[in-house]
């Protein structure tokens, strides 16, 4: 049985430990997860916020966005490695933020379009400038999906962070093309489900982050939504 | 005082909303936007606090040309109402009404204690003041957006539609509460509205607007159910407009006559119609004639119809005695206790003295 093996190559000590253990290729893994998805927010979030606000360019942004999703991300690195051998960590990353940027761009964008019409009209009518209406309506209004892009992102970033071992940054996948090069499956199996539980356990924690910077009564009114 | 000098809005692609509309509301009084979609009610009320602009001419407040002061800053100045109230629903009740105060520079503080004064003026409870949006009904709602509105003590309101969304007996509540507001603060408010029964009942002066934002007539209520000046305006204001007119008409003039009372538990003392009346004197019902010996209870007792209230205009005292099982109208003083009966014959011929004519 593959998954008894790949269980019993889990509990091995011998296998977390030491350089090219589980534990430095799990801290390479979610420190190249979390560059990746703060860059990616950094570029998308205020770029889908204004879009949302300003209400021009929406088609564009979102041809856009699907365009980038059309890439495949393990081309894309390999494509960026050829261009610059030299700096394989900088290229691995890049590749991924284009992998992490459109859920964030949408979850923005659409986060901003979702704030009721009425409440962006009082906003207006009782004299806030757009800044103001920005912070203090928009914002506030589009953090539910906003922040829902933002662990759509890093779902997708954790699963796919392994295509780093093709260029030799090391990350989960390191262990996985070992792993298949010497046709040892049960360690294919184990690191694939390593990885799995990683990307359960990052997503668990945004929900938490989610529900922490969520406002309240954006909850209660989302519920009473759903109860009518 | 609001002044529209030949105001005109084109949009793209044509439309004409407003058609050199000529038009000034008052200082202290509730004007009215009334007519069908389509007739610019709310596009010559978004054009006061610059929501938009006009195509030509000029829409003025106190005489200055609403276009010369930034629109941010003008429409910190006037307050602001919409359909459903357009809170925010991420605040609270309280920080939703310290909006206003908090953008023209009030701290915190100072911004909260004015929200949670204006609570108290709209007749909310202080206990609302933590919860959010999504907790409060439609009309609790709506009275925060009054509030939010009132925060930084504008002299002018602008109200689009603000109570459409809700049921008719939450409708009725917000009218009465925004003429005992009004009673109070005096400000110059501009309610828009489609329907005709909310027009006048709250308007000083009535604007009726016709698709294409032409202006039929403008005038004080009762002068629009008396005279209207076309057909559109006549329909328009309904078939019912007769019997609306009389809620201008005061019914001192009406004789009250003693009415046969009978008190819950006592003997029938006769056999006509008998009002049935509680201890307080407030009735509870009637008792038809020939139905009996015995206590009088709630059970024997046939609803009564509507009760006008002693001093209050004639359709009510009307209304009264057509709703009335017994034909005769129960009036009833403040406290909700019996004065007496009107009947419907006497009210026509209260209304034929007053005629011009009428000897």
């Amino acid at each position: 049985m593959i998954l008894v093996e790949a269980l019993g190559w889990l509990v091995d000590p011998a296998n977390w430990q030491g350089p090219d253990g589980l534990l430095v290729r799990l801290g390479e893994h979610l420190w190249f997860t979390v560059r990746v998805v703060l860059i990616a927010a950094v570029i998308a979030v205020p770029l889908g916020l204004w879009v949302g606000h300003s209400g021009r360019g929406g088609v564009t942004l979102v041809g856009a966005a699907n365009a980038m999703r059309a890439l495949p991300t393990l081309g894309l690195v390999t494509f960026l490695f050829l261009l610059s051998p030299s700096t394989p960590v900088l290229v691995t990353i890049a590749g991924l933020v284009v992998l992490a940027v459109p859920p964030i761009l949408a979850g923005a964008y659409a986060g901003v379009q979702s704030v009721d019409g009425r409440v962006t009209d009082a906003a207006i009518g009782m004299g806030m400038t757009g800044w103001q209406r920005l912070w203090q309506a928009e914002v506030p209004g589009s953090l539910p999906l906003l922040v829902g892009g933002v662990r759509n992102a890093a779902l997708q970033v954790v699963a796919t962070v392994t295509v780093a071992a093709y260029v030799g940054v090391g990350g989960l996948g390191e262990p996985l093309l070992v792993g298949l090069a010497i046709n040892e499956y049960p360690q294919v199996a184990a690191v694939a489900l390593v990885t799995a539980v990683l990307a359960v356990a990052v997503d668990t924690v945004l929900a938490v982050v989610q529900r922490l910077v969520v406002p309240n009564g954006l909850r209660l009114a989302a519920s009473a939504a759903g109860a009518t | 005082m609001i002044e529209f000098r030949a105001v005109t809005k084109c949009f793209d692609g044509g439309t004409v909303a407003v058609d050199e509309l000529d038009l000034v509301a008052q200082d202290g009084e509730i004007t009215v936007f009334v007519g069908p979609s389509g007739c610019g009610k709310t596009t010559s009320l978004r054009m006061v606090n610059r929501m938009i602009d006009p195509s030509s001419g000029v829409v003025a407040v106190d005489g200055q040309d609403v276009a010369s002061r930034p629109a941010a800053e003008l429409r910190r100045g006037i307050g602001y109402v919409i359909q459903q109230a357009g809170l925010f629903p991420h605040r609270s009740v309280l920080d939703n009404v310290a909006t206003v105060p908090r953008l023209t520079g009030s701290t915190r503080r100072a911004a909260r204690r004015r929200a949670a004064e204006l609570l108290e003026t709209v007749g909310l409870d202080p206990a609302l003041a933590d919860r959010y949006p999504a907790q409060l009904s439609g009309g609790q709602q709506q009275r925060v957006g009054v509030a939010r509105a009132l925060a930084a003590d504008p002299p002018i309101l602008l109200m689009d539609e603000p109570f459409s969304a809700v049921d008719p007996v939450v409708r009725d509540g917000l009218q009465d509460e925004l003429l005992r507001l009004q009673d109070e603060l005096d400000k110059t408010i501009l309610f828009v509205t489609h329907d005709i029964d909310e027009a006048i009942r709250l308007g000083d002066a009535v604007a009726v607007l016709r698709v294409g934002g032409i202006l039929a007539q403008y005038d004080p209520p009762q002068r629009l159910l008396a005279e209207p000046a076309d057909d559109f305006v006549a329909e328009f204001v309904g078939k019912d407009r007769g019997y609306r007119g009389l809620s201008f008409v005061d019914s001192d003039a009406l004789p009250v006559h003693d009415l046969p009372l009978v008190r819950l538990g006592d003997q029938p003392p006769c056999d006509g119609w008998l009002l049935a009346v509680d201890a307080g004197g407030r009735p509870r019902g009637w008792l038809e004639p020939d139905s009996g010996g015995g206590a009088v209870t709630e059970e024997r007792l046939r609803a009564g119809g509507s009760l006008h209230r002693s001093g209050s205009p004639m359709r009510g005292a009307l209304d009264a005695a057509l709703s009335s099982p017994s034909g005769l109208g129960v009036v009833v003083d403040d406290g909700g206790a019996v004065v007496g009966a009107v009947v419907a014959e006497e009210v026509l011929a209260a209304l034929r003295e007053r005629r011009p004519g009428a000897a």
